[in-house]
Order: C-alpha cells, then sequence, then structure tokens
C-alpha cells in the first residue's frame, strides 16, 4: 500500500480517490482493440521474414503462395518501396532509408521480406510459407564495435559507415574539473537490449473509401504525428488519413510506433479496394515488428574529492539501434536533459554514439534512454562510494541538488523547475525502515546468504519536449510540442471534452474529466471525454515522455477556464456588473454579497445556446472552446555547444530495494521494496501508483530477466515468451511507494508528468542491491541484465566461491 | 501463429485411438492436455496430418490406489493428480513435482500421460517416473506393453512409444516403509518456467534412523531424466549425514551430460545438479525423520 | 484443397453455441471471431502470457491451447459471462475497479478468469496464493500490486457479505 499525500491545496478532485472512468469498459470485456475490429470483407496479413541476418535478395517467386486458393495478393518490396516514400529518420542520415519490406538487400534476421493478403490469417500464413525467396547471404556484423571498426560489413552501403550519430558534448570546465579533483573512476555500464513488449502486439487495419477518398486507420498506436507519416509515406494529401483514436490499445510504453506496418496496410488496402488488417503474431512482433529498445554500453569517468563532492563526468555512451532508425537515435539524446541526474555535477562531458548492425530496428522505450542513463549514473556514484569507503546515501545527499536551489539550471542547459530530493529520501528511508533493513540484510548473510541493499535516486524528466531533435539534428527546427483539448457544454448542459490521441492505459479520459470537474466545479463523473478523429481533431503530440498530465491537463484546464470565464461573463452582462462583482460555484454564478441574484448553469447554457438577445455583444453563440498550448519550455533553438533546455518538469524517485541471492545458484529474490516518489500534484493518485508500480515491474524485468539474445550468426535467440523472460507476479514482489509533493511552477495545478515512473530507477537500484550483496565477495556486475547465470558466474569469478553448499 | 491444417479425430475409446494410429501412421499425433503439444503446433514445429484426441475417453481418467502402485490414467488432468490427498499419502512425490509444474491453467488441462509422452528431459512428472522406476502401459491394435520408466525415456522429447501406441496408464510405486519422506526442488528462472535443473529423491529409514532404501534423481541434465540407483544404494545402511550426501550429490553430476542454452551454460547446469541433488536428498531426510 | 469444418456446439457462458469450424481454428480464435466474444485476449499464442485464459468446465485454462473442436460438448465461461445473473458487474470485476487493479485492460479477463478461479477454490487465500494463481498472467501495466489489492478486496467483500 501507499502513503498518498493528502490532496494538496483543498482540490475537490484533484489528488483524490477515484474510479477511473476506463476500467468498468475492460472488467466487462469491453475493450474496443485494432484485434477487436471486423470490417466487412476484412483480408489478413502474414508476413514472411528473411532467415539471415545479412543478404541480398536473389529472386522471390510469388506464384505457389497465389496458387493457394484464399490469397489475394503476395507484396514484394520492389512493388512497395518504388510505390511509397521511405519513412523518415530523425538525425541527419538521407541515405538510411527504411520501408516495411525489405528490396534488394535485407538486414536482419525477421526483416519483412513480402507480405501475403489472404481470407484469413491462417490461410496468409499457409502461403507465406510457400513464397520461394533466394537469399545470397552476406557477411554481418551484431556487434556495435565491431560495427565501427574499418572494414565491418556495413547494414546500409550507400551511407558509406555504421555510424549513424556521433557528436562530443562538452558542458562546463570538465577538463580542468578531472585535472583538479582529488580521485578518479572508470568503468563500463552494459544496458542489455530489452524492451516494454506489451502484452497486445501491434495491429492496424486500414480502409481505402474509394467514393470519398479517405483512408481509414485503425491502430494499436502510441506515437506523435502519425497520421502525417503515414500520409507522407503513401504520398496521400494529409487530409486523405483518417485515424481513429478511439481504439483501445493493449499496452505501449513507447514501443507501438508501428508506422512501417501502417504504411504497409493502408497501401494494400488502397491497391486492393479491401479492408486489409495486420495482427502481428508474437513471432513476428519479436523478430519484425521493430520494437526492440535500447543496447547501449557507458564508458564513464568520474572525477571526485576525498569529501565525495562529484566534479565532472564523462559518458562515452554508444548505442546499438539494429539495421534501421527511425527516431531510435534521439535515446541517446533525451537524457540530455537530466544528464547529470539529481546531482550538483557542474562538468559534464557527453558523447554520445550511434550504431547500426544487423540486429531488428530499435524503437521508443518507455524514458527514451532515461532508464539506461540513470542506471549508469547510479553505478557510478555506487563505485564512487566504495572508492572512497563512505556510506552511499551520505554520498548522495552531498551531491544532490538542494531544496533551496530551485529552479536549477544544470551544464546542459535544462533547467529543474522543482523538487525537494532529500526529503523525499528521507521519507523512504523510514517508510523502508533503513536500519532494520540493515539488519535483515546483515542477519541473511550471516545465515550464509548473499543479501544487498540498493538506492538510487534518479529523475524522471517529464513534458515530452522533443528539444534534443534539434540538438542531434541541426537541419531540424521543430520547437513547437503543443497539445490541445476542446470542451463543449451542449443545450442540456452536459459537459463534453474532446481530445486528440489514443491512450493505452493511462487514464486519460479520467485525467481530463477530472480537470475539467475540477475548474468547472462539475462532477468528473458527469463529464464526457470522447476522442476524435486525426480530421477532426485538434493538435496533439500523443503520450510521450511523461506529458499528458502537464500537456493535456493543462490543455483542458485552458479550455474549462474559457468556458468558466465565458459563463461569468454570460452572468456579468446580464445583471449588469463586473465580473469581479460576481461569484462562481458549482457551474452556477451569483452576486456576491446578493446569492439570490443567481443564474444557475441551466440558465446560462440556455443563454449561451438559445437567448441570443441575452449574450453579451459579440460573443459567439454556444458554449465550447478549444485551448491549444505550447509546452512551457519550448520555442528555443539550441546553443553553439550543445545546450538548450528540454524538459519542462522533474519528478524524483528514489528506490530502496533488498536484495538475497543465493550464492550457490545465483538465484536472486527481491525482499523488500520502497519507492519514494514525488511527482508534483497528482491528479489521480490510483492512476499514479498503478503506473508507478507498472513501471518498478518492467524495471525488475530490465534489470533481472528480459534480453534481446542474438547469436553469433545473428539470429533472435529469445523470440518467444519462452526465452524473452517477462516477470510476473511472482517475481515482482509487494511493492510500497511513498508520495511527496513539490508541485511543478510550470504547471496549471502543479502537476508533472509520470508515464515514464519506476522503471526509471528500479534497474538502477537493483543493480546496486545485487552489487552490494557480491561485494563482500569482491564481486561486481555492471551489465545487464542481471541473469541467474551471470550472478553465478561472477561469484564464481570472484574466487571465493563457497564450497558445495554448507547445511542450514 | 497458426497451426497448419490437419484433421482431427475425437476418440471414443482406448481401441478407437489405437486404429487411429495405426491407420494414420506416422501422420497421426494423440493430444491429450495440449500444453506442449499444442503451442509446437502453432510454431508450426509440428504438423501432423491428424490429430487423435483422446481427452474425452474416461476410461484414460482414473486415479486407482493400489496396494504397491498407483496407477494413474493417461490422461488424468495434473491438477486432480495434485489435489489427491490419498494419492500424496501414498506416493508424496508427485504432489511435490506438479507444485513445480507451470502454473495453475497448465496444471488445469495438461494430464500425466501427456507429460511422460513429451518426454522433456526437464520435465518434472517424467524425473519422478524415473526417480521411483514408474512403469507405463502402452497399448496398440496388436495389444499392451508394459515399459519401466528407464526404458521408456530414450532421449530428448523422444520415448520408446511406437508411432501405432498409446501411452495408456502409468503406475507408481508404493513404498511400504512408515518412514519415508521425498522432496522434489528445481531452479527455474521463474516461478512455473521450465526447470533449468530438478531433482528428486526420496528415502527411507529405519526406527534407528538408518536408511534402509534410497531413490534419486535429476532433471535438466541430460537427454532424459536420470536416476542413480547404483549411487543411491550406497546411501542404504548410512545416516545421510552430511558427507554422504554432499559425495552422492557431487558423483551424481559428475555422470550428467548437461547441455548449454541461452539461460544456462554446460557448467552450471552440472553445478545446479550437485547443488540441487544435495539439497533434494537432505530435505527427503528430513521428511523422513520427522516421519 | 478446402478444410474439413467440424460441427461443434458449446455452452458459453449458458448459452449453446454451434458452429463448423477448422480442426485448427483454435478455441480463443472461434470464441473471438466466431461467436464475437471478444472480451477474451490473445498475447503469445504459445500458453505463457495467460490472456486468453477461459473456464473450461469451472477451471482457468489457456484458450490458445485448446482447438475449438475439443470444446464441443463442454462448458466455457469467459469474462462476458462472470457478470452476475441481473448483468451487474461481479465483486471480483467491481474489485477491480475499486482498486484500479488494470490501466489497458488487455490482460484483464484473463486476469479475471484466473482470480475467479482462486476464489472459487480458496474464498480466503493469502497474498502468496493470489500470486501463486495469477502467476501464469503477464501483466506489463500494473505490476501486479492494485491486482493482487483488487482480489484481496474482493474476497473480503465476498466473505463480509457471506451469510
Amino acid at each position: 500500500m501507499s502513503a498518498a499525500a493528502a490532496s494538496p491545496r483543498g482540490y475537490r478532485y484533484i489528488g483524490t480517490k477515484r474510479r477511473t472512468k476506463e476500467d468498468p469498459r475492460f472488467v466487462a470485456g469491453r475493450g474496443r482493440y485494432v484485434a477487436d475490429i471486423a470490417l466487412p470483407g476484412m483480408k489478413h496479413v502474414a508476413l514472411v521474414a528473411s532467415p539471415h541476418a545479412a543478404a541480398r535478395i536473389v529472386s522471390i517467386n510469388t506464384a505457389p503462395a497465389l496458387a493457394l486458393p484464399g490469397v489475394l495478393y503476395v507484396l514484394t518490396g520492389d512493388e512497395f518501396c518504388a510505390n511509397t516514400d521511405s519513412l523518415a529518420i530523425g538525425v541527419d542520415a538521407p541515405k538510411v532509408t527504411r520501408w516495411a519490406l525489405a528490396r534488394g538487400l535485407v538486414r536482419y534476421a525477421g526483416e519483412w521480406v513480402a507480405a501475403v493478403v489472404a481470407d484469413s490469417r491462417a490461410l496468409a500464413e499457409d502461403a507465406a510459407e510457400l513464397v520461394e525467396v533466394e537469399y545470397a547471404a552476406l557477411p554481418h556484423v551484431i556487434d556495435p564495435e565491431a560495427a565501427l571498426a574499418a572494414g565491418a560489413p556495413l547494414v546500409h552501403p550507400a551511407h558509406g559507415s555504421n555510424l549513424l550519430y556521433q557528436r562530443k558534448f562538452v558542458w562546463g570546465p570538465v577538463e580542468e574539473a578531472f585535472a583538479k579533483a582529488e580521485h578518479r573512476i572508470a568503468f563500463r555500464a552494459v544496458w542489455g537490449r530489452s524492451a516494454t513488449v506489451p502484452i497486445e502486439t501491434f495491429g492496424v487495419a486500414a480502409q481505402w473509401d474509394a467514393g470519398t477518398q479517405i483512408l481509414d486507420i485503425w491502430a494499436s498506436i502510441q506515437m506523435p504525428k502519425f497520421p502525417d507519416q503515414t500520409a507522407r509515406a503513401l504520398r496521400l494529401p494529409g487530409n486523405a488519413v483518417r485515424v481513429h483514436y478511439d481504439v483501445d490499445v493493449g499496452g505501449s510504453y513507447g514501443v507501438k510506433r508501428g508506422l512501417k506496418h501502417t504504411v504497409l496496410v493502408g497501401y494494400l488496402a488502397r491497391l486492393l479496394g479491401v479492408p486489409v488488417r495486420l495482427i502481428e503474431d508474437r513471432l513476428e512482433n519479436m523478430r519484425g515488428g521493430d520494437m526492440q529498445g535500447p543496447d547501449r554500453f557507458f564508458d564513464m569517468q568520474v572525477a571526485f574529492d576525498r569529501d565525495g563532492t562529484i566534479r565532472g563526468l564523462k559518458i562515452r555512451a554508444v548505442d546499438d539501434v539494429g539495421a534501421y532508425a527511425g527516431r531510435s537515435p534521439f535515446q541517446l539524446g533525451k537524457p540530455v536533459t537530466a544528464i547529470c541526474g539529481p546531482y550538483q555535477i557542474q562538468a559534464i562531458e557527453y558523447e554520445p554514439i550511434s550504431v547500426m548492425t544487423h540486429k531488428t530496428p530499435q524503437e521508443a522505450v518507455r524514458g527514451f534512454g532515461q532508464a539506461p542513463t540513470n542506471f549508469a549514473l547510479e553505478r557510478a556514484v555506487d563505485r564512487v562510494a566504495r572508492a572512497l569507503g563512505m556510506d552511499r546515501i551520505a554520498l548522495r545527499r552531498k551531491n544532490l541538488i538542494r531544496k533551496d536551489q530551485f529552479p536549477y539550471t544544470i551544464p546542459s542547459g535544462s533547467t529543474y523547475d522543482s523538487g525537494d530530493y532529500h526529503t523525499v529520501v528521507e521519507r523512504a528511508l523510514a517508510a523502508v525502515d533503513y536500519p532494520a533493513l540493515v539488519h535483515a540484510r546483515d542477519d541473511a548473510r550471516r545465515a550464509g546468504r548473499l543479501a544487498g541493499i540498493g538506492i538510487a535516486t534518479c529523475l524522471e524528466p517529464s513534458g515530452g519536449n522533443s528539444a534534443f531533435e534539434l540538438l542531434m539534428n541541426p537541419k531540424n527546427e521543430t520547437t513547437t510540442w503543443m497539445d490541445s483539448c476542446l470542451v463543449r457544454v451542449d443545450l442540456s448542459g452536459s459537459v463534453t471534452a474532446v481530445i486528440g490521441n489514443s491512450s493505452s492505459g493511462q487514464g486519460h479520459e479520467s485525467l481530463v474529466s477530472t480537470v475539467v470537474g475540477e475548474i468547472l466545479e462539475r462532477d468528473p463523473a458527469t463529464i464526457r471525454v470522447v476522442r476524435a478523429d486525426s480530421l477532426t481533431a485538434l493538435p496533439s503530440n500523443s503520450p510521450v515522455g511523461s506529458r499528458m498530465a502537464i500537456m493535456l491537463g493543462g490543455a483542458a484546464a485552458g479550455a474549462a477556464k474559457e468556458i468558466k470565464e465565458t459563463l461569468l461573463a454570460i452572468a456579468a452582462h446580464n445583471f449588469e456588473c463586473a465580473p469581479q462583482d460576481l461569484e462562481y460555484r458549482d457551474g452556477s454564478v451569483s452576486l456576491k454579497g446578493a446569492p439570490d441574484k443567481r443564474c444557475g448553469w441551466d440558465q446560462l447554457v440556455e443563454i449561451a445556446h438559445r437567448k441570443f438577445h441575452r449574450l453579451p455583444p459579440g460573443m459567439e453563440p454556444g458554449l465550447q472552446a478549444k485551448f491549444v498550448w505550447e509546452v512551457p519550455t519550448g520555442g528555443a533553438l539550441p546553443t553553439p555547444d550543445g545546450r538548450i533546455h528540454i524538459y519542462p518538469c522533474y519528478a524524483f524517485e528514489v528506490h530502496i530495494v533488498l536484495v538475497e541471492i543465493d550464492p550457490d545458484t545465483g538465484k536472486p529474490a527481491i525482499r523488500n521494496y520502497v519507492c519514494g516518489h514525488d511527482c508534483g500534484v497528482m491528479i489521480n493518485p490510483d492512476i499514479v501508483h498503478g503506473m508507478t508500480y507498472g513501471g518498478i515491474a518492467h524495471g525488475i524485468g530490465a534489470a533481472l530477466y528480459e534480453k534481446f539474445a542474438y547469436t553469433e550468426d545473428g539470429q533472435l535467440a529469445a523470440g518467444t515468451f519462452m526465452d524473452y523472460l517477462i516477470p510476473s507476479a511472482m517475481e515482482v514482489p509487494a511493492l510500497a511507494i511513498v508520495d511527496h509533493c513539490t508541485p511543478s511552477p510550470l504547471t496549471t495545478f502543479g502537476q508533472k508528468g509520470s508515464g515514464e515512473a519506476g522503471y526509471l530507477g528500479a534497474p538502477a537500484a537493483i543493480a546496486n542491491a545485487v552489487n552490494d550483496a557480491l561485494d563482500p565477495l569482491g564481486a561486481a556486475i555492471d551489465t545487464l541484465p542481471m541473469s541467474h547465470l551471470a550472478i553465478w558466474t561472477a561469484i564464481g569469478a570472484a574466487g571465493s566461491r563457497p564450497p558445495l553448499e554448507r547445511p542450514a | 501463429m497458426k497451426a497448419a491444417p490437419f484433421e482431427y479425430a475425437r476418440a471414443g475409446s482406448v481401441r478407437e485411438a489405437c486404429e487411429l494410429l495405426a491407420r494414420h501412421g506416422d501422420g497421426a499425433k494423440l493430444v491429450a492436455g495440449g500444453q506442449s503439444l499444442v503451442a509446437m503446433m502453432a510454431m508450426r514445429l509440428l504438423r501432423p496430418a491428424w490429430l487423435v484426441d483422446i481427452n474425452e475417453i474416461e476410461a484414460l481418467q482414473f486415479v486407482a490406489i493400489e496396494h504397491h502402485a498407483v496407477r494413474i490414467g493417461a490422461c488424468t488432468r495434473q491438477r486432480a493428480v495434485e489435489r489427491d490427498d490419498a494419492l500424496a499419502a501414498r506416493v508424496p512425490l508427485l504432489r511435490q513435482a506438479l507444485a513445480w509444474v507451470g502454473h495453475l491453467q497448465t496444471r488445469n488441462r495438461g494430464t500425466i500421460g501427456g507429460s511422460l509422452a513429451h518426454a522433456d528431459p526437464a520435465a518434472e512428472l517424467p524425473l519422478v517416473a524415473q526417480v521411483l522406476g514408474a512403469r507405463v502401459v502402452l497399448r496398440s491394435s496388436a495389444g499392451a506393453r508394459t515399459l519401466a520408466a528407464d526404458r521408456f525415456f530414450a532421449g530428448p522429447m523422444t520415448t520408446a512409444l511406437r508411432p501405432d501406441e498409446c501411452l495408456e496408464e502409468s503406475h507408481w510405486p508404493v513404498w511400504p516403509e512408515r518412514r519415508t519422506g521425498s522432496a522434489f526442488t528445481e531452479l527455474s528462472i521463474r516461478h512455473g518456467d521450465f526447470a533449468i535443473v530438478a531433482a528428486a529423491a526420496q528415502l527411507a529409514l529405519d526406527a534407528d534412523g538408518r536408511c534402509t532404501r534410497a531413490a534419486f534423481g535429476l532433471g535438466g541434465a541430460a537427454g532424459t531424466p536420470l536416476a542413480f540407483p547404483h549411487l543411491a544404494a550406497r546411501l542404504v545402511g548410512t545416516r545421510l549425514d552430511e558427507a554422504v550426501v554432499q559425495e552422492a550429490a557431487r558423483a551424481a553430476a559428475a555422470e550428467t551430460q548437461p547441455g548449454s542454452d541461452l539461460h544456462a551454460s554446460a557448467a552450471y547446469r552440472r553445478h545446479l545438479a550437485g547443488i540441487l541433488a544435495a539439497r533434494a536428498l537432505r530435505a527427503a531426510h528430513a521428511a523422513a525423520l520427522a516421519r | 484443397m478446402s478444410e474439413t469444418l467440424y460441427a461443434i456446439s458449446v455452452d458459453v457462458n449458458g448459452r449453446r453455441r454451434t458452429g463448423q469450424v477448422p480442426a485448427r481454428l483454435s478455441l480463443v480464435d472461434w470464441l473471438r471471431d466466431e461467436v464475437r466474444l471478444t472480451g477474451t485476449h490473445v498475447g503469445c499464442e504459445h500458453g505463457i502470457c495467460g490472456a486468453c485464459s477461459i473456464m473450461l468446465d469451472g477451471e482457468p485454462v489457456r484458450a490458445c491451447l485448446m482447438y475449438a473442436v475439443q470444446a464441443h460438448g463442454h462448458r466455457v465461461t469467459t469474462v462476458e459471462g462472470l457478470a452476475r445473473p441481473d448483468g451487474a458487474v461481479s465483486v471480483l470485476q467491481d474489485s477491480f475497479c475499486e482498486a484500479h487493479g488494470l490501466q489497458c485492460g488487455y490482460c484483464t479477463p484473463g486476469m479475471l478468469i484466473a482470480a475467479q478461479g482462486l476464489l472459487d477454490a480458496n474464498p480466503d487465500p493469502t497474498e502468496a496464493e493470489i500470486r501463486d494463481a495469477i502467476g501464469g498472467n503477464l501483466c506489463r501495466c500494473t505490476g501486479y500490486q492494485q491486482i493482487v489489492e483488487a482480489v484481496r478486496l474482493a474476497a473480503a467483500r465476498i466473505k463480509e457479505s457471506a451469510p
């Protein structure tokens, strides 16, 4: 159970325990996911995938597949790539083109080579097996360091190398800091390739209406600029694509940017004149869906003094994006927004390097690169503590930014809006009963088990401002990162809010109805939230980067405020007074000091909709307001030395975890887990807690269980759920959250985002716990995931492995 | 992941199942619980032309408690066996092993016979069968034959079952000794996952605490589940002190031929074999002492 | 080369449903695509994630590991069948709402079936028993915490209202 702060500032709805609007339909099995949408005459797609990591396509014979009854079409890359445009890449690498189907070359095992359309998915799979593809295997490379070496096989020969991006940023007096510091350490931290792997795979259905010339799309999507990029790739005008956002998405946490699937299905739907649907099966999803995650090592150098002050950091981060890239290299850029974590580190050198190899492409994963970075930072802090023989908590306390220092600008240019890190740490330590935890650890050690406590203090930047794009691609001058909401009150007086994005469990309907209800002082249960489609929606940049509480919440509040002002203006006009003479309460307006002079909600609505003669001159009839706003702190370009304010708001998390390890088997078990969390004002605590628990579980997976492992010949060895191990309720322990609230000065209610919470700190904390457990043996692990085998190997390598078990 | 097309026949009796197997030969496979088979068919690793469903044969769903053995029909659900207290009193290793088999849903549908016929070298029930020397009755149109476990398990996913045979029942020996104790343990990455290595042990002690009978084995450490009757024989007459247990475990581990895969190297498996064998022996010993 | 169709009759949520199905049509695909009960979901098709869990003759099983033909003559309960006779959601379903034991809803139907199976057999489960019962149902949203709370709440509420 969590210890929630009481609803701050006396909000009526915000911050209180409320049931969500979404849960009732899901518990009844009435969600509407892409796989639930059956369009009349719909056909189904299955993919033919390359068995080779790198090969030239010599020939494709589709005849045997086409001969199967029930098969409509077999599409190959030659046709598809000639008739659609390459998908956009975020960094400046125009020769790194990308389509859903390979043409000429295949670049990873699992890459889609042909698409079969048939009456059923089963038939499509039967036909896919009959497509004859002749390949000439080519040399491949799957190690990023090898890929950067001279003579390495090139994933995209036209690009000339496997290097997608490299730059060295120097913020602050780094060489001076390193020269003057009393000590330094250097080590490598490795973040294994894992991803969010939602239980629902990606799916998309498309239907082309030749009469209206509109392509309708239903997709399990979480992606900004999705309709635009789809239209562009299909060479359609933007207003020829209609994306339906009222599709329930079965989890995404970043990865469901299925643009390639959508362009493929959209093309087929137009070509064939029938609705077409692709639901990835799990094999396609794992290998060819292009939704793997950061695959990164950090060469860390830390300069520090004997009193524990960290003077400087040098971070060289090499990330393997796989065979293609969309926005994935940017996952090296986003962490710039919190590159020094929650610490007062004044000098930082950061060299991100994005590399291509013959592996499945990486997609945006929860945190967009912040979780791996936090892991590397927190391992560094623990190593500094160890080098000094200093308590890890004391070291953090010394370096954490202090409450009185906010707003705090970090060397790379972002300003942290607010925080009270020391208090959150205190509260978490109290909640876990830290002295008792230490006793528990020591008792376990005395009983012959390995045991360790891990601490991590880190940031969750929120607000999803993608200013890192500008940092990594000067040709890109996108500085607009907005969101919107339309609120309308109809003739009967009911309130509806309209949003323009799909949701994957974040509870946006609950968020918006709560915010609008708070402003209008109307029960959120009576407020309906609907989703426009992409032709009727106001602009949105979709739920990414923990931005919706801030941006959609802010937009909903903005629109609601305009409605409220309109109501006050109508009343003022009718009472012939100034708005400041009026009092608004629960949707009614009365004259201050004369409560019987009152205009109720229904009357105001009637005037707005029907009684034009009572409307203030110049006022629009009806009762509706739209609000579109830019992210706070957006709108600027970076300085020449690469400084820019990226995300607006910074939530903080501290994780404290006790891990025990069976010394004879290497099996880890989490015994105690407390997370102190400060994301400012929580609009719906149950929703925030739920996502934080989920993020922690996800982090447990990344730390201990999950890896997209590859064989030497570039085959994905963990391509099913038998080998890609998602933690169950037996691996995830009981979790506790302690809430704290330092409101953001930048947002309507002081809320910060928190969709990525938990995941950003859990792997770091668990890594630190395992290392604390191995420390008495002189062993360490800086590579995730810390599998049973890896832990056992580290124990053995330390040389002080205990003999074949002592009895209890 | 849709299976390749196949024809389906629901057998109403074992005789009918055997006739269908005889008729379709290599092209037919029996389906019981389907917890392994259907997954493999979804991945098109197996593509039988005929699937013969034996789930509806009532004669294959029974637990018969007899004096020397418990007979279990091939299609008896794992969950039914797990819940059967009378059975657990006589062959305690079955309930202990079943606690490690998959999850609730797996055991509600999976069968005893199915697990034996599938013969995954890391599976729990084949290990118990091997350790206890269980016997299986294999029936074809030509008649029935009974095989001991060590004759039945031939290699990874390979048994002595002929294409026209149906595993009809399994017989699990009951140890008459009052002071019998057993234990099952395994290391899997997540709860319910396939075992990396599993260990099972059953011991009987006399009134003085000396071992009068012993059996133990390892799963996941070779191409079939391994039992060590010769090593177990050396435990007889001892008090199973720590040195004896460790020696037996070490010797057993030395006889394993473990493989390497994504989750465990051969060296790790061999190490686990020794650790888990010792743990199983110790726990079985403690259970026997408590009687 | 069209596939043989097999006639089946299955009691689904108390109603007899018939069909003519190819042998290879899985039970979950039949329920979703033919019977149009889309509450049960597909997550992996190889028996691990549990999203497809339904009750077969009252016990939770994975519907992706059964063929529809195999369900002939049997009784199937899906999430749509968990509601009370008067149409209101069950105490368990309502408890999931109260405790917010879900987010995207994709694993939820399978989770509810597993939890209901637990409560049917064990009305007063411990936390360890709850986690074990849902151990075969993967969730990526919730970290299981609020799911466990929901099941505990349901058990308490059922116990409280028992005569």
